[in-house]
């Protein structure tokens, strides 16, 4: 199966661990990602922060690209994703002609996660799962961008997104409940404004932890990023020893299925998990 | 309430019409203020989000374009998907934060702005993808000239070597898309 792939800058950067989990795990599913030729960036935050034409026509070229491929649209992060949906409603509005890029509008644009929740895959996963993560203890962290605003989106459970939690189970695993899914964890702040990060994360750390869990999963590179790179400087700021590996949902996949190369991912990360994962028997 | 003592607004219908014109209802709310107790960067806000739906209404745009509360919005989108009325209220910060730059006068939270300009510059300058390395030494340069942080600096440092040595760091940016001039196109019709 053939889907285009939008990976988006920051997995050709600080989220290369995503990226090539992604790329393991795709190939394990038979899914063959190709990526979008001469992809551009969405544009961000920055963009609709600054210049809203500006924003709508960055997300806009590529879904323009990607239509003359003729196949599904898959997108790894979370605001990248966002992006592209609200380029797309602006597009087939009633003056999306505005923007003189020319859409169709036939184009189906998924976020990774819900693409590789979908039934066919989760029982295929489960099938090839050679180690299960049963004592894993885990909070799923969607981030806000991924299902908000569902007017965008086009999600009914915004408020309380499942599919990771079905991937996760589908692992052998049952993620903690907890009320904190879909919190801000302050995303492009991070840099011009850290001292917003390390608030809204210590709460995140403190709301996992009263729900007995011992590391996060993610499906967001920004989120993965708030959550391990601040981590040692929150834990000083706020006089506490956090340790909370943050694992991408792709990671667990590759460790689930005993993917060899699942170690190389989790050494790029700076809470180092396989104390955890070894405590844990998962390696 | 604060309200009371508050000086006598008056107010002028010009911006609550243009913000419909953008799609942004403004005079739809009828104040419930779920958007600001569901607001997760509310503690960092000079205006609580129901006050600046409630100003822009009155058109109030001075004290709205002076705010912090725009800048520190990150756009997590809570408040727009919770609007009982449909109101896009993230959509109002982001439109707020455009005309305050288009105005040229000073913004309550000079970083974060720059930081968004630095970013589309070093998209456009980088031929239509965002190198990160360049995007972070352009900022931490301009918060250097602007007021040194010695030790924020060499925590990024430290922070900026540990990813390096995880391979994390890039230093090239990526090459130039074969669409660089219709980038430069976009940037140029959105007048950036």
């Amino acid at each position: 199966m053939k889907v285009t792939y939008y990976p988006g800058c920051s997995l050709e950067g600080t989220a290369v661990d995503y990226a090539a989990s992604i790329a393991a795990m795709a190939s394990f599913l038979d899914v063959e990602l190709v990526e979008l030729m001469d992809w551009n960036c969405c544009g961000a935050s920055s963009a609709h922060s600054l210049n809203h034409q500006l924003s709508l026509s960055l997300a806009a070229r590529n879904l323009a690209l990607a239509e003359k491929a003729q196949r599904d649209l898959v997108a790894p992060c979370a605001l990248c994703f966002n992006r592209l949906k609200v380029a797309e409603q602006a597009l087939t509005a009633p003056q999306g002609g505005r923007l003189g890029i020319p859409y169709r509008g036939d184009l189906k644009v998924w976020d990774l996660l819900d693409y590789f929740s979908q039934e066919k895959f989760l029982q295929d996963l489960s099938g090839k799962v050679t180690r299960p993560l049963a004592d894993l203890k885990c909070v799923c962290y969607y981030g806000c961008l991924v299902a908000r605003p569902p007017a965008v989106t086009g999600r009914t459970d915004s408020e309380n997104p499942q599919n990771m939690e079905r991937l996760l189970e589908s692992l052998g695993t049952h993620p903690l409940d907890w009320s904190f899914k879909t919190d801000c964890c302050g995303a492009g702040l991070a840099l011009p404004r850290p001292d917003l990060i390390d608030t809204l994360v210590q709460r995140l750390y403190e709301r996992a932890l009263e729900a007995g869990a011992e590391c996060f999963v993610v499906s967001c590179q920004m989120c993965q990023a708030n959550l391990d790179l601040s981590q040692e400087r929150i834990a000083q700021k706020f006089g506490k020893d956090y340790y909370l590996p943050v694992f991408y949902f792709t990671e667990l996949m590759g460790l689930a299925v005993g993917h060899a190369a699942a170690p190389k991912w989790l050494a790029q990360h700076l809470v180092d998990p396989m104390p955890l994962l070894k405590f844990k028997g998962v390696v | 309430m604060e309200n009371s003592a508050a000086p006598r607004l008056s107010p002028r219908v010009s911006l609550p019409q243009r913000l419909i014109q953008a799609q942004l209802t403004v005079t739809s709310c009828f104040q419930c203020r779920k958007c600001s107790a569901g607001c997760p960067l509310s503690f960092a806000m000079d205006l609580l989000p129901d006050r600046v739906i409630r100003l822009a209404l009155l058109g109030q745009e001075e004290r709205l374009l002076e705010s912090r509360t725009i800048w520190v919005c990150s756009g997590c989108m809570t408040c727009t998907s919770r609007c009982p009325n449909a109101i896009d209220i993230a959509g109002v910060m982001d439109w707020l934060k455009e005309e305050a730059v288009r105005r040229g006068r000073g913004v309550a939270e000079t970083g974060v702005a720059q930081f968004h300009r630095l970013f589309l510059e070093s998209v456009r300058a980088g031929g239509g993808r965002l190198a990160e390395s360049r995007l972070l030494q352009r900022f931490t340069l301009f918060k250097v000239r602007r007021q040194p942080n010695w030790a924020e600096l060499k925590q990024n440092l430290h922070l900026g070597w540990k990813l390096w040595r995880r391979g994390r760091v890039r230093l090239t940016g990526p090459a130039a898309l074969r669409g660089k001039a219709e980038i430069n196109d976009i940037f140029r019709k959105a007048d950036f």
